[in-house]
Order: structure tokens, then C-alpha cells, then sequence
């Protein structure tokens, strides 16, 4: 049965560029800690295989030393200020704001009180990364863990030092009392002069959700503040005294490598570095003209590699199975029944082909990084998805261990996926290594839109067998190359065959938000859609005729019901749905459009979206992160997609952003 | 070369040297440190460099330094009066209005100048006046509803 599948498998295979997360590394000690930090109480949260270490409500455990496998540690300083610490980062789905409150909640302290400390490689905890949509499912829980800890060891605390039950005490706004005698007492004064660690207690019971004050409320982004005043500081905004502008010199096609270098005239220039290392050529001055200037003055040849053209690329990606990887060996397959006996026999039947283009991210904010040397010790400041990841990729550019090398992520004009990597800071970097000073390298829209890796194109190919009456009876579906994420199908089919085709890659490419699902979906629904039409069906009607998923079925049913399904509609007028099941949620969408009948232009009149997933943590958050993937498609069909010329690459591609966000706005 | 001009920036008076076609947004951010307006796409297309020249939005990354020497020029770090924020910044709090927030400088600056000329607009007008401004993260319904609790909030005061 189709709902019985794991629709949330971990194959995802479009993060192509990830390897195997590297070694974990813990640099801070305990000794090293307080002294960073001053003294009070630390609380670190340790995942599955060590939890087994002492528990807290016991014993004070000063014996502990830190364990390895550390997600988050939390400290409580004698001035009662809360320190959190994360290795995941923020880039716009307000996790700074919701992992806040997750620890208000369970530590009892007002919200001000907490300072988060993220994705800062020195500091805060080993993490593989922020996305995947993991950050509320576990480092939420993780803090709440934490914190509760930290309440508990509080509790203690006040209990050894009033000589009472710890029964007897509670915590509330930042202190603990006794609810006989009355008696209250701050946390910082309870955690003046100690050095106490604890590390938490595997099954330290959370506050159940119906007794949530602060988490499931709306709260405004904790340091909005910053934000509509221009204060805050995002990579791009990083200044250090005496900084250098670096600009890289590219090629002229994808693949492209040297074959001549005149670097005479930019030398000349005073104040310039110029860094020519292999294929890399680049340059560092005190302005951003002046490294303009530089780099025009440079004269390169590029030697091109040949390359597909927008008309060839679906088929060489049908024709470039990555080696090996036969029927078997697919990182996704699946099958069952018999597709080609049923499809013989089928009232029915219908091929389609599905295209999806390589597109970019197009995070607002380009990729920026600022580079800082000192001795043989680098620190980087930069806006990517995996701080830990780029520290190992800047280890590796530089042959240098990774204790030595320091990332550090401020907040970021978002992600979207396409923040998985390091490239300004290896080549801010590099340029700060040569010119023997820091150096900021920001990236044009241009080159964010031609040198970031992009969504992987694909070709999704459909064919399905249907009887008279409107029951699906075949099912068979191959991705060439853009993903397995969504693959499968939520609608109930006896025979099917479901695959997914991994291509040698052609350009750089890697995971982008919602991964493949979005071109599952679209290719699923869409093939669903012409089959209602094959059969004269409705295609609410023949959804759900195939559907037996209870919360699917109630989405779709609950957004047509509100979108008023089966209405007339206005002259030129469309109305269509599409939904599906991903990482937990399930959703249906309604939508009508106008059609403009003699430019064939369509305009978005109005959607409806029913969501389903579970619970919710904070209203405003979880409002805003799903009302933006509802947006978030148009703004993706706005953008150009990618150009490819036989040779290099279209120069239009900085004109990439066509018809803007007006769509987003109106709908 | 490179010559030396006043520019007049949230009231006060600065030195900038700088060519007289260098970019706006450039020496805002680069020589003044006026780090608040966006670089997103440096040819005018997506506002997040958006400023105020006497009072009306311009692209800060096409309009030429020399231009602007006699005018007076308004970036988000000055719209706030000491510790008090403008309607529109406290709109754009109230409502969540952000996400990313990248594109959030623009969007608040060419919300100011619609305001500034009327009070009245309906929330498609509102979408029209801000067509121009990107937001990549998708939160433009909500930008719209900051907007107009903005100019509720400007025009209750007035009265
Ligand atoms: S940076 Fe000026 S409009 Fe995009
Ligand atoms: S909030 Fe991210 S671009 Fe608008």
C-alpha cells in the first residue's frame, strides 16, 4: 500500500556534493569554557549512544568530563544571562527566534534573558548542517532537553541550599521558590562562583505541550530589532579594519581551464595583489572599484571544454546513467505487482514527459565570505548552510588541520539549499593568504547566478494504465537525475514501477529547497490531472477515488471545500489543485488563474492551501514557512532558467530575475 | 581621479572621495559604513538597495554619487528618531514582516516614500507600489499588511 511506504526516507540523493560528514571534532574543553565564558552552570545535551552518562537530579556530576557527541550545551552565567549554543544557523526560517523559546519555556526565563550563539565552528557544537527541514524535529527538542536540565540542576541547587525538599520548589521568570516558605531566589545567584557541568539525563521528562506558555504563541523575530534598522550585520556586511576587496577573475565557460595569463598591467597597479595558483586568478585591493579595475586589466585565455546546449540536455541526461548504476543498484526502485501485464490489459493508458531545468537558488543575499589570517590560523566569516562543512573544505584547500581554521556564520540573507558550500570563503582566503591581510570577496548576482551549484535538471517520464471507471491500475515513473525526494506516489496503485535514474553530472548542481519533491509533485499531479480528463472524470473526484490516505484525503477535501471546488467560473478563468505528502506534512492546494487568451499570459487570481503536520510550535513561524512555499514557486517560475550555449554560457544570465516579484505580490 | 564631495546622509554631512559615477549604495556601504541598504543585484531590478532622496525612493546602486552631492539622502540607520522607530519599521516588527530579512531595508525605504504621498491605498495598490521591491523569501502578503497597519498608525497620529 502506497501510505505504508516511508515517504521520508533518508535517499536523498541530489545533495550530490556532500560527502561523509566529517570526523567530530570537540575543541573547547571545560576548563577552556568557563574560562570563556565565566563562571556559572553548563549544561550539555548528549545524543543517544553516550546518554547513559550519570544522571543530574543525583549526583552534581563534576566528575563528567564532555562527552563526544555533543548536539548543544547551554550555560547560565552569574549575571543570570543564558547563553545557548548551536552549531545550526540562521538564514530566515526564524530558528533563532523558535530554539529561544523552546529554552524560555523550559528553563523559565523571559526571553531577553537568552543569548543563542550559532554555527560558530569554536564555539557551539559539531553539526552536519541546517537543512532538511531538521532544525524544529531535533535541535528543538534537543534544547528543551537541555534547558529542562538546566531547571532541574537549578532546582537542586536551591534545594541543597535551603535545606528542603526539591519537591517543594518550582521555577518561574528566572528564579526558583519554595512554595511552602514563599521563598525565592534569582539563578544568578545560585549559580555564583560555581563551575558546575552536567551533562542531561536521557529521560528527563519535557513540559507536555498542553502546559506550553511561550512556545506556540506567536513571538516576533527575537532581534527584529536589528533587522528594520539596518543594523544587523550580514556577511556580505563584515568589515575588519584594514580590509582588502578581493574579485576573481572567471573563465569564460563552465569547465573552462587556463591556457594563458598576462597579469603585467594589473601588478602595476599600487596596492594591488594579484594571486595567480593553478586555474585561480584573483585579486585583492582597498575598494571594490579598485579591484574591479584590477581584474578587467587582466588578461586571460581559457582553454573551454565542449558543452550541451539547452536543446541537448534532456536527452544526454536520459542517455548519462551514472556508471554502475543498473536497475539494481538504483538508490531508489521499487516495484510491485506488474506494470506491463495490467497496462495491456487497461482501458487506458498514457505517457508523458516531464522536464524540469537546472535553475538557481537566487538567495537575495549573494554568497560572501571575509577572510582573516593570522599566523597559520584562519578565521572565516560567511553565510553558508554548513559552517563545520566549509571548515573542512577551507582544511582541505589550505592542507591545514581543522582546529586551526574557525567559520563562523552571521544570520543570512537565506539559503534555499544553495548555501551547502565555501566557495568565497576558500577564495577570500586565498587572497588574504597573498595579500597578508583580511579580505572580503562578495559575489555579483551575476556570479551567484553562473558559478553557485543549481537545482539539478531532469526528465521525468510517466506511464499509467487506468480502467473505464476511473481506478488506476498502473503506475510507472522514472527520474532521470533530479532526485529521489517525492518520488513515490501517495495515490493507491496495485502495480507500479518507481524509479530514480542518478545522471553524471553535467553542471554543478545539489540540493535546493523541498529537493526533488517539488518536481515529483509536479510531474505526479500533473499526470493525475490528465488522467481525470482521459476518463471524463472530475479530477477531485478521481484524486481521491484512488486515494485511501485519511490525511490526505481530509486536506484535499478541507481546501476544496473553502476554495468553493466545482463553482462556475469567470470567463477565462481556471481553477486546478495539486497536493501531496513530504517530511510530515500533507497538503493540498486549490488555485485559480485568469488567462490572458491573446498574450497567454497567466495571472494567479487566488489559492487555497489546506496543511497538515503535526504539532505546532510557533504559530507565526509555521505560518510564514508555509505560506512561503505557496509563494515560493512563482517566485521560481519568475526566474529565468538557466541558458546553456554550446559554448559557455548566455551572458543575459545577471537579467535573470524577469518579471519580479509582482506576481507574489498580487496573489 | 577621484575627488573629494559632501554628501549630506541621514542629516549629517560627510567627505567621501570617491569618482563621481561610483555607485551610491558603493560609498554608502564601503565609505561610510552604512552597511543598512542591500547590494542584491546592482542593475536596479530587485530594490534591496533602496534609500531616500529628498524624501522619494531611488535605487541606491544605479544612481551615480555625483548626482545626489546637493540632496539630502535618507538610509534605513536614519529613518528611526533616536529610540523611536518609524511606523513602518515598527509595522514591519508588529506584522513579522520578514524572514531572511535581506530584502527588508528596501522594502521599509520604498514603503516610506509611498507613504509619504498617500495614506489611503488599497492593499492591490499597496502590491503594485511595491511590484519592484524582491523578496525571495516570500513574505509579501505580510509585507502588504505591515504597510497598511503603517499607515493607519501615520494617519491616526496626524489626526
Ligand atoms: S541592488 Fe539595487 S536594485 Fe538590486
Ligand atoms: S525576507 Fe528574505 S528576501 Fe525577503
Amino acid at each position: 500500500m502506497n501510505h505504508e511506504l516511508d515517504l521520508s526516507s533518508p535517499l536523498e540523493p541530489e545533495r550530490y556534493e556532500l560527502k561523509a560528514p566529517p570526523i567530530y571534532h570537540f575543541e573547547v574543553d571545560r576548563r577552556e569554557f568557563f574560562k570563556f565564558l565565566g563562571a556559572g552552570v553548563l549544561i550539555v545535551c548528549v545524543l543517544k549512544d553516550s546518554q547513559a552518562e550519570e544522571s543530574v537530579s543525583d549526583k552534581p556530576a563534576q566528575s563528567v568530563s564532555l562527552p563526544k557527541e555533543v548536539a548543544a550545551w547551554l550555560h547560565i552565567g552569574e549575571d543570570g544571562g543564558v547563553t545557548v549554543y548551536t552549531g545550526k544557523v540562521e538564514m530566515g526560517q526564524n530558528i533563532r527566534t523558535s530554539l529561544t523559546q523552546a529554552v524560555a519555556e523550559e528553563l523559565r526565563v523571559p526571553v531577553e534573558k537568552i543569548q543563542m550563539v550559532m554555527g560558530d565552528t569554536q564555539l557551539t557544537p559539531y553539526d552536519r548542517g541546517t537543512f532538511g527541514s531538521r532544525t524544529t524535529p531535533e535541535m528543538n527538542l534537543q534544547l528543551r532537553k537541555v534547558a529542562s536540565a538546566a531547571r532541574v540542576t537549578l532546582i537542586g541547587l536551591a534545594a541543597a541550599q535551603w535545606q528542603v525538599d526539591r519537591k517543594r520548589l518550582g521555577a518561574a521568570d528566572g528564579k526558583i521558590s519554595d512554595t511552602e516558605s514563599k521563598r525565592t531566589v534569582e539563578y544568578a545567584a545560585l549559580v555564583k562562583g560555581r563551575q558546575l557541568t552536567e551533562t542531561i539525563p536521557a529521560d528527563e521528562a519535557l513540559i507536555p505541550a498542553t502546559q506550553w506558555t511561550v512556545a506556540g504563541q506567536a513571538l516576533p523575530k527575537v532581534n527584529g530589532r536589528d533587522f528594520v534598522t539596518g543594523k544587523h550585520r550580514y556577511p556580505c556586511d563584515q568589515k575588519l579594519p584594514d580590509m582588502l576587496y578581493g574579485k576573481i577573475v572567471r573563465p569564460d565557460s563552465f569547465g573552462a581551464t587556463l591556457a594563458s595569463l598576462d597579469i603585467h598591467d594589473a601588478e602595476q597597479i599600487p596596492g594591488v595583489t594579484v594571486v595567480h595558483d593553478r586555474d585561480f586568478v584573483g585579486v585583492a585591493a582597498s575598494s571594490p572599484e579598485a579591484a574591479s579595475r584590477a581584474a578587467s586589466a587582466i588578461r586571460a585565455e581559457w582553454k573551454r571544454q565542449p558543452q550541451i546546449s539547452n536543446k541537448e540536455l534532456f536527452d544526454y541526461l536520459k542517455k548519462n546513467p551514472v556508471e554502475g548504476s543498473g536497475p539494481l543498484e538504483s538508490p531508489f526502485r521499487r516495484e510491485t505487482g506488474s506494470v506491463e501485464k495490467v497496462s495491456e490489459s487497461a482501458d487506458h493508458r498514457l505517457q508523458q514527459s516531464y522536464l524540469v531545468n537546472y535553475i538557481a537558488h537566487a538567495p537575495l543575499e549573494p554568497r560572501a565570505a571575509l577572510a582573516q589570517w593570522s599566523g597559520d590560523s584562519l578565521t572565516v566569516w560567511t553565510g553558508t548552510q554548513r559552517p563545520f562543512g566549509v571548515r573542512s573544505e577551507l582544511a582541505e584547500a589550505f592542507r591545514m588541520p581543522e582546529e586551526r581554521v574557525r567559520v563562523l556564520m552571521p544570520d543570512t540573507g537565506s539559503g534555499y539549499g544553495g548555501k551547502h558550500t565555501g566557495e568565497t570563503a576558500i577564495e577570500a582566503a586565498r587572497l588574504a593568504r597573498a595579500a597578508k591581510r583580511p579580505v572580503k570577496i562578495m559575489w555579483t548576482r551575476e556570479e551567484e547566478f553562473t558559478w553557485a551549484y543549481f537545482r539539478p535538471a531532469g526528465v521525468i517520464d510517466v506511464s499509467s494504465a487506468v480502467r473505464n471507471d476511473g481506478k488506476m491500475v498502473s503506475w510507472e515513473y522514472h527520474n532521470y537525475n533530479s532526485g529521489a525526494a517525492g518520488i513515490a506516489t501517495v495515490y493507491n496503485v496495485e502495480n507500479q514501477r518507481i524509479q530514480f535514474h542518478p545522471v553524471r553530472a553535467l553542471l554543478r548542481q545539489g540540493s535546493y529547497r523541498a529537493l526533488a519533491a517539488t518536481a515529483n509533485h509536479f510531474a505526479r499531479e500533473s499526470h493525475m490531472d490528465e488522467l481525470a480528463h482521459l476518463v471524463n472524470k472530475d479530477p477531485l473526484e478521481f484524486r481521491l477515488k484512488n486515494l485511501t490516505n485519511d490525511r490526505l484525503r481530509t486536506v484535499f477535501e478541507a481546501a476544496a471545500k473553502k476554495f468553493g471546488w466545482g463553482q462556475t467560473r469567470a470567463p477565462g478563468h481556471g481553477f486546478g489543485m495539486g497536493g501531496g505528502f513530504e517530511k510530515g506534512g500533507n497538503v493540498a492546494t486549490f488555485v485559480e488563474v485568469a488567462v490572458d487568451r491573446t498574450s497567454g499570459d497567466v495571472k494567479v487570481v487566488r489559492m487555497v492551501t489546506a496543511f497538515e503536520c503535526g504539532t505546532i510550535l510557533i504559530r507565526t513561524v509555521c505560518a510564514i514557512n508555509w505560506k512561503a512555499p505557496i509563494l515560493w514557486p512563482s517566485a521560481a517560475r519568475c526566474l529565468r532558467r538557466l541558458n546553456l550555449k554550446m559554448e559557455g554560457f548566455s551572458t543575459g544570465g545577471s537579467r535573470i530575475i524577469d518579471c519580479r516579484g509582482s506576481a507574489m505580490f498580487r496573489c | 581621479m577621484a575627488t573629494t564631495r559632501q554628501l549630506n546622509v541621514n542629516g549629517r554631512t560627510y567627505n567621501v572621495d570617491a569618482e563621481s559615477d561610483a555607485s551610491l549604495l558603493m560609498v554608502l556601504r564601503d565609505h561610510l559604513d552604512l552597511t543598512g541598504s542591500k547590494y542584491g543585484c546592482g542593475e536596479g531590478q530587485c530594490g534591496a538597495c533602496t534609500v531616500l532622496i529628498d524624501g522619494k525612493s531611488r535605487r541606491s546602486c544605479i544612481t551615480h554619487v555625483g548626482d545626489v552631492a546637493q540632496k539630502k539622502i535618507t538610509t534605513i540607520e536614519g529613518l528611526a528618531q533616536g529610540d523611536r522607530l518609524h511606523p513602518v519599521q515598527q509595522a514591519f516588527l508588529d506584522e513579522g514582516a520578514m524572514q531572511c530579512a535581506y530584502c527588508t531595508s528596501g522594502m521599509i525605504m520604498t514603503a516610506v516614500s509611498l507613504l509619504n504621498t498617500r495614506r489611503d491605498s488599497s492593499a492591490a495598490e499597496i502590491a503594485r507600489a511595491m511590484e519592484g521591491n524582491i523578496c525571495r523569501c516570500g513574505t509579501q502578503p505580510r509585507i502588504v499588511s505591515a504597510i497598511q497597519r503603517a499607515a493607519k498608525a501615520m494617519n491616526e497620529s496626524r489626526s
